[in-house]
């Protein structure tokens, strides 16, 4: 009698949470930087309607924004992201590194350096542009003040510092011109934010400095923001190719039962839909049809990667923004 | 021989102590430990090199100092705020005394944009000042003007109570009896004070020493200059150098604590003396 009555019990489980499992609402954690805020809005309201086409289930994508190393901390002190899409592959290195919760390979697993979609790195400049400045020569003259966060703190700043070191080490020739060149800029500094938006605020609120130096995706919603005509966009004759990479958290996704469905969300980046959608928030889309559409939009620029120019992440952080590195050296009195 | 078993209102010596013991090391102790502990994963050498580093020196100067100059601030100026809301009656007293606890209620970050939005060359404040060759936002001047404000609060709200017991009549009992204003304010209010205004200046010190969100908006963050120590410690944490981290965030904790132990001593005194 009691056997009966637990092996129908099995089987009525069995039924239901199958029944459940293919109902039952999916949810993930997209762990990402500050300015992708509006992108992953859009994205993931298409991707949700993707996997219910696709896999008639319903997904709920969270998101959670911050400074790029912050979220790179919280993720690797416990913070449950099935994906992360962060704004530089040095703070995924960290979630490797310092937990384990992904392989050390992780950045080969997808196409384009696991970086769907690009930025690099413009000025933003006061209409009319009235100290006409034109490229990063201008930024280390006499009298012109200079708007960028503090690298030390801020990922948005690396990007704009190594911009400006492979301009110096193009046109002057050597590692220690560069050096020199990055130090006269840095003096034309008055104010170092903390992050990337405390940057913009000085600049376009406090009306401090003649230049700010932006990512471009940053660069166009300023503009669009405090509308056109109060600032201009000017690119420069050579500028840094900055990636964006993502990847799902192994550990994470492996323990929520996740993977498929996170890996699905970031092939989707890389979809038709997904790539229309960077372009449209002013992200530089990989796809070459899609590209072709946001053409007009995005100026021709010359770019140089991490990997060519600085032997990838991991070294240049040592050796220009860890304790002791370069832009500390910048600083010290008596120079 | 039958003791008096009910000395105290609660009950249960032993059990209240366990208790407060076991909240204290769950809330206080046990995440210092941590924190010791994180920073001991240094080599001594390693330890003495990054606490010692100059701009981290530098930074003790900038953040202690003006930690320091704030709460003195207040001193002054919270005491005036106290004695005028429990003195006198006057239209809108509420209001102002609900506004003084504003500091604590407002978000820091959110306080640091103000702050810096009136005080910034262009701004409300700081153009009038600009002219006359003083700069508040991106120097250290805009630090203490940050750490002030998050301070208030506290030396206010440490003084009111004391004063609300202060009778009025001692005060007409000593100049009635020959006694200028100012000598009843050194002998009569300022003894009576003198424990709550160190206490608020503790709070008030302890509070501005790690203050982080309002500070790095209107400080401006240049190295050697308006870098202020937790600042520091959130560049090491980029880095993913806990320990680092830790080892300055130790050394803040030590002198505060040297510093609030001097209170608590001086405040014995005082109160020793005033009792004599």
């Amino acid at each position: 009698m009691f056997k009966t009555f637990s092996k129908i019990a099995l089987v009525v489980s069995l039924v239901t949470s199958s029944l459940a499992f293919a109902q039952q609402e999916v949810k993930l954690l997209n762990v990402s930087y500050d300015p992708t805020r509006e992108l992953y809005v859009d994205f993931n309201r298409a991707f949700a309607e993707h996997w219910q086409k696709t896999n008639n289930q319903k997904v709920t994508v969270s998101q959670s924004h911050g400074g790029a190393g912050k979220q790179a901390r919280a993720v690797i002190d416990g913070l449950a992201a099935d994906v992360v899409t962060l704004a530089l592959a040095y703070d995924i290195d960290a979630i490797h590194e310092e937990a384990g919760l992904i392989p050390k390979d992780w950045q080969a697993r997808l196409p384009h350096n696991s970086s769907p979609y690009t930025s690099t790195i413009v000025f933003l400049v006061r209409k009319g542009n009235p100290k006409n400045i034109k490229d990063w020569d201008d930024l280390v003259k006499p009298g012109i003040e200079v708007i960028t966060p503090n690298p030390k703190t801020s990922g948005g700043a690396r990007w704009n510092y190594l911009a400006a070191w492979a301009f110096a080490k193009k046109k002057l020739g050597s590692d220690e011109k560069a050096r020199e060149f990055v130090a006269q800029l840095y003096k034309n500094v008055p104010v170092l934010d903390s992050g990337a938006r405390g940057s913009t605020t000085t600049f376009a609120q406090r009306g401090i400095g003649d230049v700010f130096l932006s990512w471009e995706n940053e660069a166009f919603l300023a503009e669009k923001e405090f509308g056109k005509g109060t600032f201009e966009i000017v690119v420069p004759s050579l500028s840094i190719l900055a990636e964006p990479p993502v990847t799902i958290v192994d550990k994470n996704v492996d323990k929520h039962g996740t993977r498929k469905v996170a890996e699905a969300y970031l092939e989707f980046l890389y979809s038709k839909t997904g790539q229309d959608l960077a372009g449209k928030h002013f992200y530089r889309p990989r796809d070459p049809e899609i590209a072709a559409k946001y053409a007009k939009q995005f100026v021709d620029v010359k770019l140089v990667t991490i990997d060519e120019e600085f032997g990838g992440w991991q070294k240049a952080q040592r050796e220009h923004f860890n304790d002791g590195g370069i832009f500390d050296a910048i600083y010290k009195p008596g120079r | 021989m039958k003791k008096v078993r009910h000395a105290s209102v609660i009950p249960g010596f032993g059990l209240s102590l366990g208790y407060a013991s076991f909240y204290a090391s769950l809330i206080v102790f046990i995440p210092l430990a941590a924190l010791f502990a994180k920073a001991f994963t240094l080599t001594w050498a390693e330890f003495w090199s990054t606490v010692l580093d100059p701009q981290a020196v530098a930074s003790y100067r900038l953040s202690l100092g003006a930690a320091f100059i704030g709460a003195l601030i207040n001193l002054v100026f919270g005491f005036v705020v106290a004695w005028v809301l429990v003195r006198y009656q006057f239209f809108g007293k509420r209001i102002v005394d609900a506004l003084v606890d504003l500091p604590f209620a407002l978000p820091t970050a959110v306080a640091g944009i103000a702050l810096t939005t009136l005080y910034a060359p262009q701004g409300w404040i700081g153009q009038w000042l600009t002219p006359l060759g003083i700069k508040v936002a991106y120097a250290p001047l805009g630090v203490v003007v940050a750490l002030t404000f998050i301070g208030l609060p506290f030396v206010v709200r440490t003084l009111q109570p004391v004063l609300e017991e202060l009778e009025k009549e001692v005060e007409e009992a000593a100049a009635s009896l020959g006694a200028s204003r100012w000598n009843t304010f050194q002998r009569i209010l300022l003894p009576a004070l003198l424990p709550a205004l160190l206490t608020g200046f503790a709070l008030a010190f302890a509070r501005a020493v790690g203050e982080y969100g309002s500070v790095v908006f209107i400080s401006g963050n240049m190295p050697f200059r308006t870098e202020i120590t937790p600042l520091l410690i959130v560049t090491k944490l980029e880095q993913y150098n806990y320990a680092g981290a830790a080892a300055l965030a130790v050394v803040l904790l030590v002198f505060s604590f040297v510093l609030l132990l001097l209170i608590n001593l001086l405040q014995y005194w005082a109160s020793k003396r005033a009792g004599a």
